[in-house]
C-alpha cells in the first residue's frame, strides 16, 4: 500500500470512528437531559422503558422518524429544506481538528490521531463553528412566520456578540503555546500543567460564550418557547426538527471537546502514559471522559437557571465578556512577554 | 485529486457569484456569497495560503455577511425589492467595479509577461510566524493606519447612532435644530415644522422610545438638536 492510500485509509478510519462516537451522543444526551432534569426538579423522570429508562432516547428517535414531516405551504422550500442539514454540517465538522490520542506508528508510518491535522487548527475550528448561525438564520426566514424570523434575527446577533468574546479567550490560549494547532496546546499542558488555572478569566469567559453559542439555556433566545413558541424550528417537524435537535447537541459536544482540549489538557491525565493503539483507546476515553463532564455541566445549568432577558443578554456580552476578554488577552501577553507563562 | 478539487470549487465560486449579482432576493444573495466565500477559501488552502482561507471563514463568512444577513431580516427587506438609487446607481458601481477589475487584471498580466512565472510559494513564506513577522515587524506603520482608519469608522458610526444622554436632553429646548432631518427617520416621526424650537415632539418619543426597546436600551428618547 502507497503512502498516501495508507493516509487515505488512516483518515477515514479516523472519520468513522469520531462521527459514530458523535452521532451516539445524541441518543444518550437524550436520556440525560431527561432524566437530570428530572432529578434537578425532583421527579421520576421517563422511567418506563428498560432499566432506568434508557430505552426512552430509542423510542424518542424512532418517535421523530415516523411521525408526519409537515412542510408548511407558505416556505421558501429550497431555503427550508437545507437548513437543517447545514446546521449538523459544521457542528459533526468541527470535531475533525480535536486530537484524540498519541501518535501512533503502524508499518513504518507515523499517524497524528487527528482527522484534519490543519496548520490552523482551533482557528478553523472556530470559522466552521461560526458558519453554524446560517442554519437558524435560513430556518427562521424559510418559515415565513413571525416568531421564526424574530427567532433568526436573535440568532444571529447573539451568536456574532458572543463569538467575539469565545475567540479572544481562545487566542489568549495559543499565545503561550504559540501554535494554532490543539496537539501542541495538549503537549503544552504536559510540560506546563494545566491551562485552566492560569487561565481562569479565560476559561470563565469561554464557558459562559459557549452556552450563548450553541442556544443553551439560559441563553437560548432565539428558541425561547416562553415567548417565541419555539423560536427559529417553530413551523419544523418530525426528522427535520430532531436535525436541529441534534446539530445542538453535537456541537455542544465539540465546544465541550475543544474546551476540554484547551483547558483541561485534552486526551491526556497527569502522570498517565499510554503508547500505541491501546494508548489512542485510553485517550478517546480519557477525552470523552472530560467531554462527559462538560455536557453535565451543560444540562445543571440548563434546569437550574432562568432565561435572561434579550437586553441582559447582550449588555453581559458587549460590556462584560468582551472587555475582559480583552484585558485577558492583553495579560496573558504581558505576562507570556515577562516569561511568566 | 487537486485538480478535481479545484474544479469543483472554482466553478462553484463563479456560479454562486453569478447567482449573487442575478438573484432578486437579497437573503439568496447573501447566501449565495457565503458559497462563494467558501469556495474560494477552498481555493486559497489549494494555493497553500490555509491561514487566510481560516480567516476568510472567520471574519466574512463567518462574521460580516451574518450582519448583512441580520440588516436584511430586521428591515424586512421583500425578495422583489431593488437596490435604492435604481438602475443608474447600479450602473455607475458596474462601471467603477469593471474599471478597478480591468486595472488590476492588467497589473497581473504585466507582472505575469514581464518578469517570467512569478516564483512558487514556499511553506516558510506562507507560515503563519513569517507572516505575523512581516505584518508586525516590517509593515507595522500601514498595518496601524488601517486599524486607526477602521477606528474612526467605528467611532463615527458610533456617533450616528447614539443617542442622547439626559443633561443633553435637559438642555434641548432651548437649543437650536441643528439638524432637523438627523433623526426623522421614524414612520410616527412629524416632520419638523421650520427651524422652531420646542419640547420633544409626542411622536418623536413614541418613537424613540420603540427603538429603544428594540436595542435594549432604556435611555430617554432624543429629540432634534439634541448633541446642539
Amino acid at each position: 500500500m502507497s503512502a498516501e492510500l495508507a493516509d487515505l485509509v488512516a483518515t477515514a478510519i479516523k472519520l468513522g470512528v469520531t462521527l459514530a462516537i458523535l452521532i451516539n451522543v445524541v441518543p444518550v444526551m437524550l436520556w440525560v437531559e431527561r432524566r437530570g432534569g428530572a432529578l434537578i426538579q425532583d421527579r421520576p423522570g421517563p422511567n418506563r422503558l428498560g432499566p432506568l429508562g434508557l430505552f426512552q432516547a430509542l423510542a424518542d428517535a424512532l418517535k421523530f422518524m415516523f411521525k408526519e414531516d409537515v412542510t408548511p405551504s407558505a416556505v421558501d422550500r429550497p431555503l427550508y429544506l437545507m437548513a437543517p442539514a447545514l446546521g449538523l454540517l459544521p457542528a459533526l465538522t468541527t470535531f475533525s481538528v480535536v486530537p484524540f490520542g498519541p501518535d501512533v506508528t503502524f508499518r513504518g508510518h507515523v499517524y497524528q490521531m487527528v482527522v484534519a491535522p490543519a496548520q490552523t487548527g482551533v482557528l478553523l475550528f472556530l470559522a466552521i463553528a461560526s458558519l453554524g448561525v446560517y442554519s437558524l438564520v435560513m430556518a427562521g426566514y424559510a418559515s415565513n412566520n413571525k416568531y421564526s424570523l424574530l427567532g433568526s434575527i436573535r440568532a444571529s446577533s447573539q451568536l456574532i456578540s458572543y463569538e467575539l468574546a469565545l475567540t479572544l479567550a481562545v487566542v489568549a490560549v495559543v499565545i503561550p503555546v504559540s501554535s494554532f494547532q490543539l496537539a501542541d496546546v495538549v503537549d503544552y499542558q504536559r510540560h506546563h500543567g494545566w491551562n485552566v488555572l492560569p487561565q481562569i478569566v479565560g476559561f470563565l469567559i469561554f464557558l459562559v460564550a459557549a452556552f450563548a453559542e450553541t442556544n443553551r439555556l439560559p441563553f437560548d433566545l432565539p428558541e425561547a418557547e416562553s415567548e417565541l413558541v419555539a423560536g427559529f424550528h417553530t413551523e419544523y417537524s418530525a426528522m427535520r426538527f430532531a436535525t436541529f435537535f441534534m446539530a445542538e447537541y453535537i456541537s455542544m459536544t465539540s465546544l465541550s471537546a475543544l474546551g476540554a482540549t484547551l483547558y483541561f489538557g485534552g486526551w491526556t491525565l497527569p502522570w498517565v502514559h499510554v503508547e500505541g493503539f491501546a494508548g489512542v483507546a485510553v485517550g478517546l476515553a480519557v477525552l470523552f471522559g472530560k467531554v462527559a463532564c462538560f455536557m453535565a455541566f451543560f444540562v445543571w445549568v440548563r434546569w437550574t437557571f432562568p432565561r435572561f432577558r434579550y437586553d441582559q443578554l447582550m449588555r453581559l456580552g458587549w460590556k462584560v465578556l468582551l472587555p475582559l476578554a480583552i484585558f485577558n488577552l492583553i495579560l496573558v501577553a504581558a505576562l507570556t512577554l515577562a516569561g511568566v507563562l | 485529486m487537486e485538480m478535481a478539487v479545484f474544479a469543483v470549487f472554482a466553478l462553484l465560486a463563479v456560479g454562486s457569484s453569478l447567482v449573487v449579482i442575478a438573484h432578486r432576493s437579497p437573503i439568496y444573495s447573501t447566501l449565495s456569497l457565503v458559497v462563494t466565500l467558501f469556495s474560494v477559501a477552498v481555493l486559497f488552502v489549494l494555493l497553500g495560503a490555509p491561514f487566510i482561507a481560516t480567516l476568510q471563514l472567520l471574519i466574512y463568512a463567518g462574521a460580516i455577511l451574518v450582519l448583512f444577513l441580520f440588516v436584511i431580516m430586521l428591515l424586512n427587506v421583500g425578495r422583489d425589492e431593488g437596490i435604492p438609487g435604481g438602475h443608474r446607481l447600479q450602473l455607475a458601481t458596474a462601471i467603477l467595479g469593471a474599471l478597478v477589475f480591468t486595472g488590476m487584471l492588467g497589473l497581473l498580466l504585466r507582472s505575469a509577461l514581464g518578469g517570467g512565472p512569478p516564483a512558487p510559494l514556499t511553506e516558510q513564506a506562507v507560515s503563519l510566524s513569517r507572516l505575523a513577522q512581516e505584518l508586525f515587524a516590517e509593515y507595522l506603520l500601514p498595518f496601524e493606519i488601517v486599524g486607526l482608519l477602521l477606528l474612526v469608522a467605528v467611532i463615527g458610526a458610533t456617533v450616528i447612532a447614539r443617542r442622547a444622554t439626559e443633561e443633553e436632553l435637559a438642555a434641548a429646548p432651548s437649543g437650536p435644530l441643528a439638524d432637523p432631518t438627523a433623526r426623522g427617520g421614524g414612520p410616527e416621526a412629524p416632520e419638523p415644522v421650520g427651524a422652531g424650537a420646542g419640547a420633544p415632539r409626542p411622536g418623536y418619543a413614541a418613537w424613540s422610545s420603540e427603538a429603544d426597546r428594540a436595542a435594549g436600551g432604556a435611555r430617554p428618547a432624543s429629540v432634534p438638536g439634541g448633541r446642539a
